[in-house]
């Protein structure tokens, strides 16, 4: 066991003119989270610090926050692996600030939104009874993308993020790949369009923070590369749009 | 504060993100470099137009230690920058990031592999072995 | 309007051409077998300027490190602020500035090439 120093970050934009940190004193074990730090200074130091946390199993992406300068999940971050006696908690960059540790994810899932997170094919609405067949290396090609649970670290990490508030961001690139790839989308040029932009996928510079501290190893910089490669007509006859096919005997 | 974005410091920071995020500023930073040299040495060249004499000026005022020292760091910056830019131009054409997969925890990244780490590490060796040569070349005759 | 794929393909093609030239517009300097200092004496580099091949790595070296150059930084000012009046000036201001760059260097190797 050992005693560390929790600096967190205390805003209120409807009250506050500037930001402050406060500082608590709390012994963590080998398993300690930061979650769980910050969770029991919540009931017994301090009950009006504001943090976002659902699962605390790194599953629903809320607790994302700066810690000691690295966006991280608080509940997929032991106080030990820090390997320092003082962490300090910010909310994630490049989020406008709701209070203290809660950011407002507004214009990431909107620009989330703006790629079309969804299958767009016409012979949809004839499925009656058909299914698309894919073979597993054609669920291979998006699957790893799939994974991702929207925490936003990526965004955070991103340096064109960091001032081009038009860019979509390494999150929502990377599922507008996931959907192009998928044998079952049709809409591969509609796609193509949304992204070859000036604030497209073209700001994107491979700095590959994204894909550093992305929890789900969803590797959003690959998912960018092969986006960009497939706009630069590499690998396009890799994928050919999946037929219905009757499971009727 | 309220908006909360990074700005200018997130490009800034080279030393949060590893060995990716590290090229990526001094890409940015030889970049920038290179096309300030570039634009001063389109107009320091120019010079020959104006006979020997001018000429032989500009050459007085380039060819000393500073002036050594700064194009031994445009040779760093151009071999560095060079060495990188194919880097970037393979990888953004897809190449060399590894394929898709089934990630297993703990999660290693297949666009951060060793390939691209060690392409990054050639990149600097590369720049640093043109700045010495570049250095025995301009001190060499002084 | 020119689809930005369009304007980073052309990056790209700039950057992998002027690293070859810029190879040989060094070697020109390495090569000379009086050394460095000499190959920049002013009747060598006259001499450079009046061999046409060499004149023409010259202009090629000119418009590609110019083009690749002035995009960069059009890539970079345009991820640092964002707004219609900024980036509509951006685009001038790189556009002009490769122009500007590009046609006094070509009066430089013209004049010189002719004296």
């Amino acid at each position: 066991m050992k005693r560390v120093r929790i600096r967190v970050f205390r805003y209120n934009p409807a009250h506050d003119s500037s930001a402050r940190y406060d500082e608590f004193e709390v012994e963590a074990e080998r398993w300690t989270t930061v979650l769980d730090a910050l969770l029991y200074i919540k009931a017994h130091r301090d009950h009006s610090i504001a943090l976002r946390y659902s699962c605390r199993m790194a599953s629903c992406g809320s607790c994302g926050m700066m810690i000691n300068g690295i966006p991280r999940l608080a509940c997929y971050t032991k106080v030990y692996e820090l390997e320092s006696d003082v962490i300090t908690c910010r909310p994630l960059a490049n989020f406008p600030i709701i209070r203290d540790l809660a950011a407002d994810f507004g214009a990431f899932f909107a620009k989330h939104k703006s790629m079309k997170p969804y299958i767009i094919n016409d012979s949809v609405d004839s499925i009656d009874g058909k299914e698309f067949i894919q073979k597993p290396e054609e669920v291979d090609k998006y699957l790893q993308f799939s994974y991702c649970i929207k925490c936003g670290l990526c965004y955070a990490a991103c340096p064109t993020v960091a001032t081009d508030k038009r860019f979509p961001g390494p999150q929502a690139l990377a599922q507008m790949y996931r959907y192009l790839i998928d044998s079952r989308d049709a809409a591969t040029d509609e796609r193509l369009k949304v992204v070859d932009d000036r604030h497209g996928v073209w700001r994107c510079h491979f700095a590959g923070s994204c894909s550093m501290v992305c929890p789900k190893g969803v590797d959003p910089a690959l998912g960018i590369q092969l986006l960009r490669a497939y706009l630069l007509g590499m690998n396009r006859g890799s994928k050919v749009v999946a037929e219905l096919y009757s499971n009727k005997k | 504060m309220k908006e909360n974005r990074e700005g200018i410091k997130g490009w800034l920071n080279p030393t949060r993100y590893g060995a990716n995020r590290f090229a990526y500023w001094l890409q940015r930073l030889t970049g920038l470099g290179l096309l300030a040299y570039f634009i001063a040495h389109i107009v320091e060249t120019s010079n020959i137009v104006y006979g020997k004499s001018a000429w032989e000026k500009m050459l007085a005022f380039t060819q000393t230690t500073e002036g050594h020292i700064i194009l031994m760091v445009v040779i760093g910056m151009c071999a560095f920058h060079a060495a990188n830019g194919v880097r970037l131009y393979i990888a953004e054409h897809g190449k060399g990031v590894g394929r898709p997969g089934r990630p297993e925890y703990p999660y290693r990244p297949t666009s951060l592999g060793l390939g691209m780490r060690a392409c990054i590490w050639v990149s600097v060796a590369l720049a640093a072995l043109a700045m010495m040569y570049g250095a025995y070349v301009l001190f060499g005759e002084a | 309007m020119v689809r930005e794929s369009s304007i980073m393909k052309i990056h790209y093609y700039t950057g992998i051409a002027a690293i070859v030239l810029v190879a040989i517009h060094i070697m020109f300097r390495l090569t000379v077998p009086d050394g460095y200092s000499a190959s920049l004496e002013y009747e060598n580099v006259i001499a450079n300027y009046k061999n046409v091949s060499y004149a023409l790595v010259l202009e090629l070296i000119l418009v590609t490190v110019a083009v690749h150059g002035f995009n960069g930084l059009r890539v970079i000012l345009l991820e640092l602020r964002q707004g219609d009046a900024w980036e509509s000036a951006v685009k001038w201001l790189c556009v002009g500035g490769a122009v500007a760059v590009i046609a006094y260097g070509t009066r430089t190797i013209i004049l010189a090439g002719m004296m």
